[in-house]
C-alpha cells in the first residue's frame, strides 16, 4: 500500500518535470556495455512538422538473389551519405521488403524541396581518384584527378593483412581490365604520394602509394578497423555498381499545414479533456473527481512512453491519443457502475469498494484486450502513420489500465478507507 | 425491473436496417471513392489565385482528373501521374503566386498493396476477436455456447463496418469523401471498440446464468442488458464527446478520419446493446 502510494506520489512529480522542456532529464547510461540514451524529445510525424516522404523501389533484376540484400543496403548507405549533404536533422532512411520487391524509405523532416531531395538522391555516386599535389593535402584544392573513376572499379572488399598481423583488416580492391592499365600507369609513376579517394566530391581516404600495382588489384591500408573497412567496401561498391532505383511514392507536406494541425488538435485535447472531466464529476461525484486525477496521470505517463520509445507523433497518433483519453476512463466507469449496484444490494461501502474493482475486472480485461488485437493488428499489418496511431493506441490501453485500476483503487482508499 | 429489450428485437433489427440499406445501396451503385493511397496517383494541393488549371494541365499533356476548392484560394487537385519535374513545370505555368502546401504521389502498385492489407487487417480483426471471446467466456454453463458469444458479437462487429462503409460510399456521392489509409485506421479502431462495448453486455449475461437457473436466456439476457444499459452508454458518451470536441476543433485533415470514428462508435454502442445480445438470444433459443 505505501509502496503502491510512493509509486504513484513519485510518478507524477518526476513526469511533471518530463513534460517542461527546461528540467528534463536527458538519460544516458550504459548498462551491461551497452549504451543507453534517450533525449525525451517529443518526435513529430512529417505531416506535422513538414517534409517530404520518398518510397524507392530497387531494381535488383540484374542480381542473383542470394546479392539483393547486399546491394540493397549499400545503397542505402549510400542514399544515407548523400542525405546528409541537406543537413536534415534526423532524416530517416529504410529499407524494407514487399513480396519479391526491395523499397527504400527515405523521410526528410523539414525538405519541402521535393525537386533537390529527389535529385540528390537519384543521382549515381561518383567515384575517383585524386592526386595529392602537396605532401600534406588540406583542402580540395590541393589534389588533382586522374582520370581514372568509379567505371574503372569491378569490386571491393574486406580482406586480412597477414603482415601486419590477422586482425589489421585491408581493403582490397580489383579493377577492370581498362582500369588496371590507367591504375599501373598512375602508381608506377607516382610512388610515395598520396593517391586520394573521392565519393561525390567528399573524401574518403587518402593511402599512400607504396608500389607500383600492375595486376589491377590494389590494397588500401589505412589503421581501419573492421567496421571502418566494411563501410568503405559497401560505398566503393555502391559508387561502382549502384542500383538503379525509382521512386513509386512520394508526400510532400508543408509546414504551415502542419502547425496548423497541431494547434487545433492542442485545442480539441483541452475540450474533449475537460469535457469528460466534468462528465465524470456530474456522474460520480467526488469518485469521479478521483478518476480525473487519475485521468491526469494518465496523460501524464503516456506522453512520458510516447517520448520513452520514442514514438513519432503523427495527426492520426494525435488523434488516437485524443482518443484514448475518452477511452481512458472506461475502466473507471465500468468499476464505479459496479459499486453503484453493489451498494444497491446492500454492501457497506468499504465492501463495495473492493467488490466493484474486483468483479468489473473480467469486463475491463476482456474489452481492453479485444481493442488491443485490433491495434496489434493495425501495427502488424499498417505501415507509416497507422503504425503511429496503432502504437499510440496500445500504449493508451496499457498505461490507462494501469492508471484507471491502481491510481484510482489507491487514491479511493485513501479517502474512503479511514 | 428488466425492461423487455426482446420484445422489441425485430423493431432494432429493422433500425439497423434503415441505416444499413442506404448505404448498401450507394456500395453497390457508387461505389467507394478510392483515394491516391490505394489507386495510386498524384495530389497537390496549391494556394494560388483562381486559374483554369484544367487547360494548362491539358496544354502540358497532363491527366488531372479532378479539382476541388476550399477555402483561402486553396486547391486539390488530383493527376493521374505526375512526377516532381512535372509538378514544378506545371506550377510555373499557373503563374508566379503558387504555394504548394501538400505533393502526394503513390505508384499504383503501393495501392494495390495497401488495399490488400486493409481487407486482410478487418479479416483477421475478426477471427482473432471469436477465437479471444471463444477462449474468454469458455467456462459458460451448458448448453450455452462460447463460440456462439464470440460470433454474435463478430456480427454486430461487420454490422458496425458495414454502416461506416456503407455511409461512406454515400459520403463520397454526395460530399466527395475519399477512402485513405486513414479511414481503414478507423475502421479498426471501430472494430476493437464495437467489441468492448458487447463484451460489457456478454460479461454481465455470462454473471447472470448461474444466478438464474430458473429464468429463460431471454429473460437473463433481458435482465444483463437493463443492468449493464447506464454502463454502456456512459463509457460510449465519453469516447463520443471527446470525438465530438476532436470535430468540432480539430483540424481538416483528420475531419473524416473523426467522422468515420463517430459514426462507427456510435453504431457500436447500439449494436452491442440492439443487435448482438437479441442475436444472441435468437441463435440459443433455436437449439431448444
Amino acid at each position: 500500500m505505501v509502496i503502491v502510494l510512493a509509486v504513484i506520489f513519485n510518478l507524477p512529480q518526476t513526469l511533471t518535470v518530463a513534460g517542461k522542456t527546461f528540467y528534463r532529464p536527458v538519460i544516458d547510461f550504459s548498462l551491461l556495455g551497452r549504451r543507453f540514451s534517450r533525449s525525451l524529445d517529443l518526435k513529430l510525424g512529417l505531416d506535422l512538422s513538414g517534409g517530404t516522404h520518398l518510397v524507392y523501389q530497387a531494381d535488383t533484376s540484374a542480381l542473383p538473389e542470394l546479392d539483393r540484400p547486399k546491394a540493397v543496403e549499400a545503397t542505402r548507405t549510400n542514399i544515407e551519405r548523400r542525405v546528409n549533404l541537406l543537413g536534415v536533422s534526423e532524416p530517416l532512411i529504410q529499407t524494407a521488403k514487399v513480396g519479391t520487391d526491395y523499397r527504400l524509405i527515405v523521410e526528410l523532416a523539414g525538405v519541402t524541396d521535393v525537386n533537390q531531395a529527389t535529385s540528390l538522391i537519384g543521382q549515381t555516386a561518383q567515384l575517383d581518384f585524386r592526386l595529392a599535389k602537396v605532401a600534406t593535402p588540406s583542402s580540395e584544392a590541393d589534389f588533382a584527378t586522374t582520370g581514372l573513376t568509379g567505371s574503372d572499379l569491378r569490386s571491393a572488399q574486406v580482406q586480412f593483412d597477414n603482415q601486419k598481423g590477422a586482425s589489421q583488416p585491408v581493403v582490397g580492391i580489383e579493377f577492370s581490365p581498362e582500369g588496371t592499365k590507367k591504375f599501373a600507369d598512375i602508381t608506377s609513376k607516382n610512388i610515395g604520394r598520396q593517391l586520394a579517394i573521392f565519393l561525390d566530391n567528399l573524401l574518403v581516404m587518402n593511402p599512400t602509394i607504396n608500389s607500383a600495382i600492375t595486376d589491377g588489384r590494389g590494397v588500401i591500408s589505412g589503421n581501419f578497423a573492421v567496421d571502418e573497412a566494411k563501410k568503405l567496401v559497401i560505398q566503393l561498391n555502391a559508387g561502382a555498381l549502384p542500383l538503379p532505383i525509382k521512386i513509386i511514392e512520394q508526400r510532400n507536406i508543408g509546414a504551415t499545414l502542419g502547425s496548423d494541425s497541431i494547434h487545433k488538435s492542442l485545442v480539441a485535447a483541452a475540450v474533449g479533456l475537460v469535457i469528460v472531466w466534468i462528465f465524470m464529476i456530474v456522474n460520480y461525484g467526488l469518485k469521479g473527481l478521483l478518476a480525473d486525477i487519475a485521468l491526469v496521470v494518465y496523460i501524464l505517463m503516456s506522453l512520458a512512453v510516447i517520448r520513452f520509445i520514442p514514438i513519432t507523433l503523427t495527426l492520426a497518433g494525435i488523434t488516437g491519443f485524443i482518443l484514448s483519453v475518452g477511452m481512458a476512463v472506461d475502466a473507471n466507469i465500468l468499476i464505479f457502475e459496479r459499486m453503484k449496484e453493489e451498494l444497491r444490494w446492500g454492501r457497506p461501502l468499504k465492501a463495495a469498494l473492493e467488490l466493484g474493482f474486483l468483479r468489473a475486472w473480467t469486463s475491463v480485461r476482456d474489452s481492453n484486450a479485444s481493442s488491443l488485437i485490433t491495434a496489434g493488428l493495425l501495427f502488424w499489418l499498417g505501415t507509416g502513420p497507422v503504425r503511429g496511431f496503432a502504437l499510440t493506441l496500445i500504449v493508451g490501453i496499457l498505461v490507462s489500465l494501469f492508471t484507471a485500476i491502481t491510481v484510482t483503487r489507491s487514491l479511493l482508499r485513501l479517502v474512503y478507507g479511514r | 425491473m428488466a425492461v423487455n429489450f426482446m420484445k422489441y428485437k425485430w423493431l432494432f433489427f429493422s433500425i439497423s436496417l434503415l441505416v444499413l440499406i442506404p448505404g448498401v445501396f450507394s456500395l453497390i451503385k457508387y461505389g467507394l471513392r478510392l483515394s491516391i493511397d490505394f489507386t495510386g496517383g498524384t495530389l497537390l494541393e496549391i494556394q494560388t489565385p483562381a486559374a483554369d488549371f484544367k487547360k494548362i494541365a491539358s496544354d502540358q499533356n497532363l491527366e488531372l482528373s479532378s479539382v476541388v476548392s476550399s477555402s483561402d484560394n486553396t486547391y486539390l487537385l488530383r493527376f493521374k501521374h505526375l512526377d516532381a519535374t512535372g509538378s514544378a513545370a506545371f506550377k510555373a505555368a499557373i503563374g508566379p503566386d503558387v504555394v504548394e502546401k501538400r505533393f502526394e504521389s503513390v505508384g499504383p502498385v503501393v495501392g494495390a498493396e495497401l488495399a490488400r492489407r486493409a481487407v486482410m487487417a478487418v479479416g483477421l480483426a475478426s477471427l482473432a476477436i471469436i477465437a479471444y471471446i471463444a477462449w474468454s467466456f469458455r467456462a459458460i454453463p451448458k448448453p450455452y455456447s462460447s463460440w456462439k458469444f464470440g460470433a454474435s458479437a463478430v456480427v454486430a462487429l461487420l454490422h458496425d463496418v458495414l454502416v461506416v462503409v456503407g455511409l461512406f460510399a454515400l459520403f463520397g456521392h454526395v460530399y466527395h469523401v475519399e477512402i485513405d489509409a486513414l479511414f481503414v485506421t478507423a475502421l479498426l479502431t471501430v472494430i476493437g471498440f464495437s467489441v468492448h462495448d458487447t463484451i460489457v453486455v456478454f460479461d454481465r449475461v455470462r454473471e447472470n446464468l448461474p444466478k438464474m437457473p430458473r429464468k429463460t436466456f431471454s429473460q437473463v439476457v433481458d435482465f444483463s442488458l437493463t443492468e449493464t444499459l447506464v454502463r454502456s452508454l456512459n463509457t460510449s458518451l465519453t469516447v463520443i464527446l471527446t470525438l465530438t470536441a476532436l470535430l468540432v476543433f480539430g483540424g481538416e485533415s483528420t475531419r473524416w478520419f473523426v467522422v468515420a470514428l463517430l459514426i462507427g462508435i456510435t453504431s457500436g454502442t447500439y449494436s452491442s446493446i440492439f443487435n448482438a445480445a437479441p442475436l444472441l438470444v435468437l441463435w440459443e433459443s433455436k437449439q431448444k
